[in-house]
């Protein structure tokens, strides 16, 4: 394991590790934006940059592989005056409007501005033209606020690894986009929304955005069986978004278009919320103890000739009731479920 | 899944059959891209679909729907024929080898490509590189697409035989790994919930299982196997059973042969439906109780890989709606209550509770608690509080001893295309939905993607029809008929049509076929024979019929 000093520290590094990675794990903040965990290094932000004896210039420490030995320093003057430059030459052409943007106090871009102490615009604003696209029901695209970081685009490459989008022109003309410039509805998108989730910025937003959330609370994916576990977002009783856990060795953070997206039938006004009981051929809402009792008084005239089916979206603590009811109380071994769908 | 997710990504070869692993489980079709992308490990897709996988494969063996076991037996016929088994594991950890030889020996690549039409020369491809991966073991994953089959059981015991030929069970990277579609059907079976078993698979027929449980639940309990579903469905046709609970289940949609399965429901004295919308089962319900999403109770959810997860409360059941938990144990009481017996054992506060008892009464979730939950999930076998858990199965050694060759034979699939129903149909999933569509049709975003069902159908085949892109057109069946959109588009291969049971609208359920498997029962929903045609030719032929 290669050791090396950041800011008069000694750190060690797992072997391949970069300089970043080994600095963030020891708890030593170096600026990034580009940088994601989950992808792999691309030098594009230029925010990373530290010092390092007998290395020249100003390596991005993103992209510089931890070696034994190593002297690096983290905040210099110099650092910081390069560091202010490169966020102000990325601001200059970034609106600010952030109080009236959908990622504002979740935005990266905004952290780092403030984490670097700017406090003005010098440069003339240079003015992007907006390229809005609407297309995905789930999320919206407005390149305006892209630094063109290129997270999104590792995403799609090397998590979802669906490649829909890419960098597209060159130059100052330079945008992300799908092949051909086409909307991404057209593309070979699948709605994953690791793009979305990878994004420092308000460049990619969600369509249905309420507000930061109050609370997260740690639980399971309701559709397929990988069980990929996430954070449902919480705002009183109103799922607002949904996060990966990048905790759970199976999904690794990740998530699929109904696992990121496809909450809105908690709060569905379909939703049944009272017994129903069949009165003249109608179903009719009723009371509980009604139901209960109704239900309770006819299983008992029908014991021996019953059967019961469980639930594979029930959890296991109600399946396993429903099986112990059906063997201990309806004596029979008629249970079974959807195992054979 | 013999084998952890994350073990996919350590595999130098993955065998995916009867899986369209990007649609039915697009966490885990990552990790397999990205075992081919990133650590160049070799795939191999077996599916009649041209799937997405397809794009990344080393061979894509495109054998006819229903032919899995002639392809799987041909792999293993190739792999005996060029010396490329594993002798020693053959040797030392199983057994039945030299009889289940015997029957492969007549699945030369000839006589497979009869069955299958897969050339001799793909076969071979494909057999070389699942024996001998360019490095660490070999994978299998597969899904409905294998067991929804009347031979469902036999092409598990295919696989399984490839597996132990090769000696990839029990080894990193390697396993039998079939992929459960629901996030907790695995659990559903590891709770008792079918007929034969109690929790952790302890038969009802084993007097030593029956009498842990009637002392654990004071009660005693029956003997006989019950029914499953389908033979359910078929003794409420007979009169046998009078009164039925479902619960988060939607068989007048899901269940092979809908059409018989509504009115097998309609012929019941009494009908309890617990969901959490009036789902077309919900409405043929003498009484609805109304349960809670995954998001307003506590519990547990055991994922395809025996993991076992916390699923938490973040917000209380919507409107007089109660936990499903709370209401089993309810009407459990009560109908104690009006039995006349002591009321006893459904008293519970919290689920934390319910998997105590789950705990003591099964060997494989012993050492689970919500406790120990709560720094993670565990993977089953977990037999005591201090075990860890178990990512991978018979490491050393089976779980029953030696694993056992199962010699299986090709049958072909109880309804092949004829004259009067010339193409085959199979069913699966899209990505934008799931199962019967109550969630994920209430979900905008989705529906926006995917509004409405369709007849994938070959371009060839819609050239003969005169069936233009995106018309309505007649799918019948000998069970039932629907009208649907059709989708022109080569994936699907000439011969055959695909549609999705996510759209209750277009009953795609009311044209599959009844036809059981013998030994798992689980109905052969992957293949039937219909007929497409335009919809005046429907009209014209029925009036002259
Ligand atoms: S949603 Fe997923 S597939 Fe679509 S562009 Fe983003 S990462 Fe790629
Ligand atoms: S859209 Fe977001 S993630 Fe993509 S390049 Fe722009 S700022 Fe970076
Ligand atoms: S997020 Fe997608 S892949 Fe993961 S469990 Fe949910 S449905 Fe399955
Ligand atoms: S984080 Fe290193 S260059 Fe962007």
């Amino acid at each position: 394991m290669p050791t090396i000093t950041v800011d008069g520290q000694g750190v060690e590094a797992r072997p391949g590790q970069t300089v970043l990675q080994a600095a963030l794990a020891a708890n030593i903040y170096i600026p990034n934006l580009c940088y994601a965990e989950d992808l792999a290094p691309y030098g594009a932000c230029r925010l990373c940059i530290v010092e390092i004896d007998g290395m020249r210039g100003l390596p991005a420490a993103c992209s510089t592989i931890a070696t034994e030995g190593m002297v690096v320093r983290t905040e210099t003057p110099a650092l910081m005056q390069a560091r202010r430059m490169t966020m102000e030459l990325l601001l200059s052409d970034h609106p600010d409007n952030c109080l009236v943007c959908r990622k504002n106090q979740r935005c990266e871009l905004q952290r780092m501005a403030a984490y670097l102490g700017i406090s003005e615009r010098r440069l003339p604003r240079l003015e992007r033209p907006t390229a809005f696209d609407e297309s995905n029901p789930f999320f919206d695209r407005d390149l305006e606020k892209c630094i063109l970081c290129g997270r999104c685009v590792r995403a799609c490459d090397e998590v979802t690894q669906v490649n829909a989008i890419d960098y597209i022109y060159r130059g100052f003309a330079t945008k992300i986009g799908a092949f051909l410039d086409q909307p991404l509805a057209d593309s070979r998108c699948v709605s994953c929304g690791e793009c979305l989730a990878s994004c420092p910025t308000g460049a990619l937003v969600e369509k249905s955005y309420y507000g930061l959330p109050d609370r997260e609370v740690l639980t399971v994916c309701t559709y397929c069986g990988s069980g990929c576990s996430l954070y449902l977002q919480m705002r009183g009783d109103k799922i607002v978004g949904v996060r990966g856990d990048p905790a759970n060795d199976a999904s690794e953070g990740h998530l699929c278009v109904k696992g990121r997206f496809g909450y809105d039938f908690a709060n569905h006004p379909d939703r049944l919320t009272a017994p129903l009981i069949r009165k003249n051929g109608a179903l009719e809402p009723a009371s509980w103890d009604e139901a209960l009792d109704l239900v309770a008084s006819k299983l008992a005239e029908h014991k021996g000739a019953f059967a019961g089916l469980a639930s594979a979206k029930c959890t296991n603590e109600e399946n396993y009731l429903l099986q112990k009811f059906t063997r201990a109380v309806m004596e029979t071994n008629n249970i079974d479920h959807c195992a054979r769908r | 899944m013999t084998n952890p997710i994350s073990d996919l990504e350590r595999a130098g070869c993955i065998l995916v059959i009867g899986s369209n692993t990007t649609v039915g489980h697009p966490i885990i079709a990552l990790r397999i891209k990205k075992a081919v992308r990133q650590h160049g490990a070799k795939l191999i897709v077996a599916n009649p679909k041209y799937i997405d996988l397809c794009e990344e494969a080393d061979v894509w063996l495109q054998n006819r729907s229903g032919t899995d076991v002639a392809l799987l037996n041909g792999i293993a016929w190739v792999i005996l024929n060029e010396g490329l088994w594993d002798q020693a594991y053959v040797d030392e950890r199983t057994e039945g080898f030299a009889e289940w030889r015997a029957a492969v020996e007549k699945y030369t690549p000839d006589v497979v490509q009869d069955i299958t039409g897969v050339e001799p020369d793909t076969l071979r491809a494909a057999a070389r590189l699942y024996a001998r991966p360019p490095f660490g073991n070999s994978a299998i994953a597969y899904t409905l697409g294998i067991t929804l089959h009347r031979t469902g059981t036999d092409n598990v015991f295919a696989v399984a035989n490839l597996a132990m030929l090769t000696g990839n069970i029990g080894v990193e990277g390697g396993g039998v790994n079939p992929l459960r579609g629901h996030n907790n059907v695995q659990g559903a079976c590891d709770m008792g919930c079918l007929p034969n078993v109690f929790t952790g698979y302890q038969p009802v027929a084993n007097a030593e299982a029956r009498a842990k449980f009637e002392a654990a639940w004071g009660a005693p309990l029956p003997e006989a196997p019950g029914l499953t579903e389908s033979e359910i469905m078929a003794a409420v046709h007979e009169g046998r059973i009078r009164a039925m609970y479902i619960m988060g289940e939607n068989p007048a949609v899901s269940d092979a042969d809908a059409n018989h399965v509504r009115q097998a429901l309609e012929n019941l004295d009494f009908l309890v439906v617990q969901d959490i919308f009036l789902s077309e089962t919900a409405q043929m319900a003498d009484v609805v109780l109304p349960g809670a999403s995954f998001a307003e109770k506590d519990g547990t959810f055991t994922s395809t890989e025996r993991r076992v997860q916390r699923v938490r409360q973040a917000i209380p059941p919507v409107g007089s709606s109660r936990a499903d938990w709370q209401i089993v144990a309810e009407v459990a009481s009560r109908t104690l209550e009006k039995l006349g017996r002591p009321v006893a054992g459904f008293a519970f506060s919290h689920p934390s509770e319910i998997m105590a008892e789950i705990a003591t009464l099964t060997p494989s979730y012993g050492g689970i608690s919500f406790e120990r939950l709560e720094s993670g999930g565990l993977h089953w076998p977990c037999p005591d509080a201090g075990h860890p858990g178990t990512p991978r199965l018979h490491i050393g050694r089976f779980t029953r001893g030696r694993g056992r060759f199962t010699p299986v034979r090709h049958i072909p699939p109880a309804e092949m295309p004829d004259a009067e129903y010339p193409l085959f149909l199979n069913t699966g999933r899209l990505l934008y939905h799931f199962h019967t569509g109550t969630l994920t049709r209430r979900v905008k975003g989705l529906t926006q993607i995917a509004p409405e069902a369709r007849v994938e159908i070959n371009p060839r085949d819609a050239e003969r029809l005169e069936i233009a892109q995106g018309e309505t057109v007649h799918v019948a069946s000998r069970r039932g008929q629907v009208f649907v959109k059709a989708e022109l588009t080569d994936r699907t291969p000439p011969g055959s049509v695909f549609m999705s049971f996510h759209f209750a609208e277009v009953l795609t359920n009311a044209l599959t076929s009844p036809a059981l498997d013998p030994v798992a029962k689980a109905p052969e929903l992957k293949v039937c024979a219909v007929r497409v045609e335009k919809v005046e030719k429907e009209i014209a032929n029925a009036s002259s019929r």
